[in-house]
């Protein structure tokens, strides 16, 4: 197994107090909380958080982690000395203390395990029926899924005791259906899908979150859709029907005439599909074709000549 | 590992949270793994505003069962009080919003 170096996992130094370390634990934890970090390993790292914090708070189990000595480099294999517990005695199960659930004790790495037991294992000596734990994790989806419904497999980690006791991560496959209408933070539920319960508690449920990989063309909000439509100047000043493509196949679209740029164009109710379906709005962008032939250039100059008295920059007071 | 046969793999099917409604004050609990208690003080600090006047004509929205989670977390895995949670989640909702301003006018 890897070597976990928790102090760098902290950013703090090895001599650094109880007080100091309670500190730094508070600060990135607020950092890299998932319900408030926007960073794509923040669940990851909240967790490798939780579990340094949990050694190093606790004096005993930061004395004895001290003592495997400080020449260990994070992610070196590493083997527990067969004596490196001697003289150590561990209170209990109590790993989880204010780290919270979602840092609890079966999500720990195999490297805490070794060196301290699996805390969390008197969870399920409970003599009460407990609902279990429901999990959480995060599915992309395309944003024409969401249009039509989609089915996607989803690979989750989670940890399993195998036959001789011994808590190990296993992957685990599901086949999910994933609804028509659903949009980018929203959360699908799937029932008994989470952590089995105690005794004749029922299972926890599985949360997924949607997100939509992001698409070169559409940008979304809610349930509308936004589309950069290009069109030539002539299609915008004298309308036009030109063809758009959507999430949904392509249509036809009529530009009215005297168009501007940035017009919005709304389609309602070609947005992403629901009770109250969105819209789709193609947002106008007039653009210039190249000036790349004499007689092209030619028809620049003339229009120069046609609109001289138009003031592009009127509005910027020059 | 990566090899097994998906197709072989029951079909879930699968509710979109959000679009709940009239979930009671007892499922929501249930939902949250929490005490009707803790519910009933997220409603109290006016973080969960379910239709209905007494607690058990309260009739909370998927929405609301998300809010309760994400703020029985804050408060459990950050030592934040319900206050402290409340000002998270109203700042995070205001931070969503920017986000997806900045994502219409293309500029993330």
């Amino acid at each position: 197994m890897e070597f976990k170096d928790y102090y760098l996992i902290m950013g703090v130094a090895r001599d650094a107090t109880q007080g100091e370390i309670k500190r730094v634990y508070r600060q990135l934890a607020r950092k890299y909380h998932p319900d408030v970090s926007q960073a794509p390993d923040a669940e990851a790292r909240f967790k490798e958080l939780g579990e340094a914090y949990a050694v190093l708070k606790d004096l005993e189990k930061r004395a004895a982690y001290d003592q495997l000595g400080s020449n260990w480099k994070a992610g070196q294999d590493f083997r527990p000395p067969p004596d490196w517990n001697a003289g150590f005695e561990f209170s209990g199960g109590d790993v989880d203390g204010n780290t919270g659930q979602s840092a609890g004790a079966g999500d720990f790495s195999d490297f805490f395990e070794a060196l301290y037991g699996r805390a969390g294992a008197a969870r399920g000596r409970s003599p009460f029926a407990s609902r279990g734990e429901d999990h959480h994790a995060k599915v992309l989806i395309d944003l024409e899924d969401a249009y039509a419904g989609a089915t996607r497999t989803i690979t989750l980690q989670r940890p399993e005791a195998g036959a001789d006791g011994r808590v190990a991560m296993h992957r685990h496959q599901l086949n999910v259906t994933i609804p028509r209408g659903v949009h980018s933070g929203q959360h699908i539920r799937l029932s008994g899908q989470g952590a089995p319960g105690a005794g004749q508690g029922q299972s926890g449920d599985l949360y997924l979150e949607v997100g939509f990989n992001p698409h070169a063309h559409y940008r979304v909000d809610q349930r509308d859709v936004y589309l950069d439509l290009p069109v030539a100047p002539w299609e915008a000043v004298l309308g036009a029907t030109v063809k758009v493509p959507t999430p949904s196949g392509v249509i036809e679209l009529k530009v009215p005439p005297g168009s501007l740029a940035g017009g919005k164009l709304r389609l309602k109710g070609r947005g992403i599909p629901g009770a109250t379906p969105g819209d789709f709005y193609a947002v106008l962008q007039p653009v210039l074709p190249p000036a790349d032939s004499a007689a092209a250039n030619g028809f620049y100059l003339n229009m120069a000549g046609q609109f001289a008295s138009f003031a592009p920059r009127a509005g910027l007071g020059v | 590992m990566e090899n097994e046969d998906t197709r072989s793999l029951p079909q879930l099917s699968s509710i979109i949270l959000e679009e709940l409604s009239e979930l009671t004050l007892v499922e929501v609990s249930r939902a949250c793994a929490a005490p009707v208690d803790s519910i009933v003080e997220l409603v109290a600090e006016g973080l969960l505003a379910p239709r209905g006047r007494e607690p058990h004509r309260w009739r909370f929205s998927g929405i609301e069962l998300r809010r309760a989670t994400v703020a029985l977390r804050l408060q459990r895995e950050l030592g934040v009080n319900l206050a402290g949670a409340a000002l998270a989640l109203q700042l995070l909702d205001e931070v969503d919003a920017l986000r997806t301003r900045l994502r219409i006018v293309g500029v993330s």
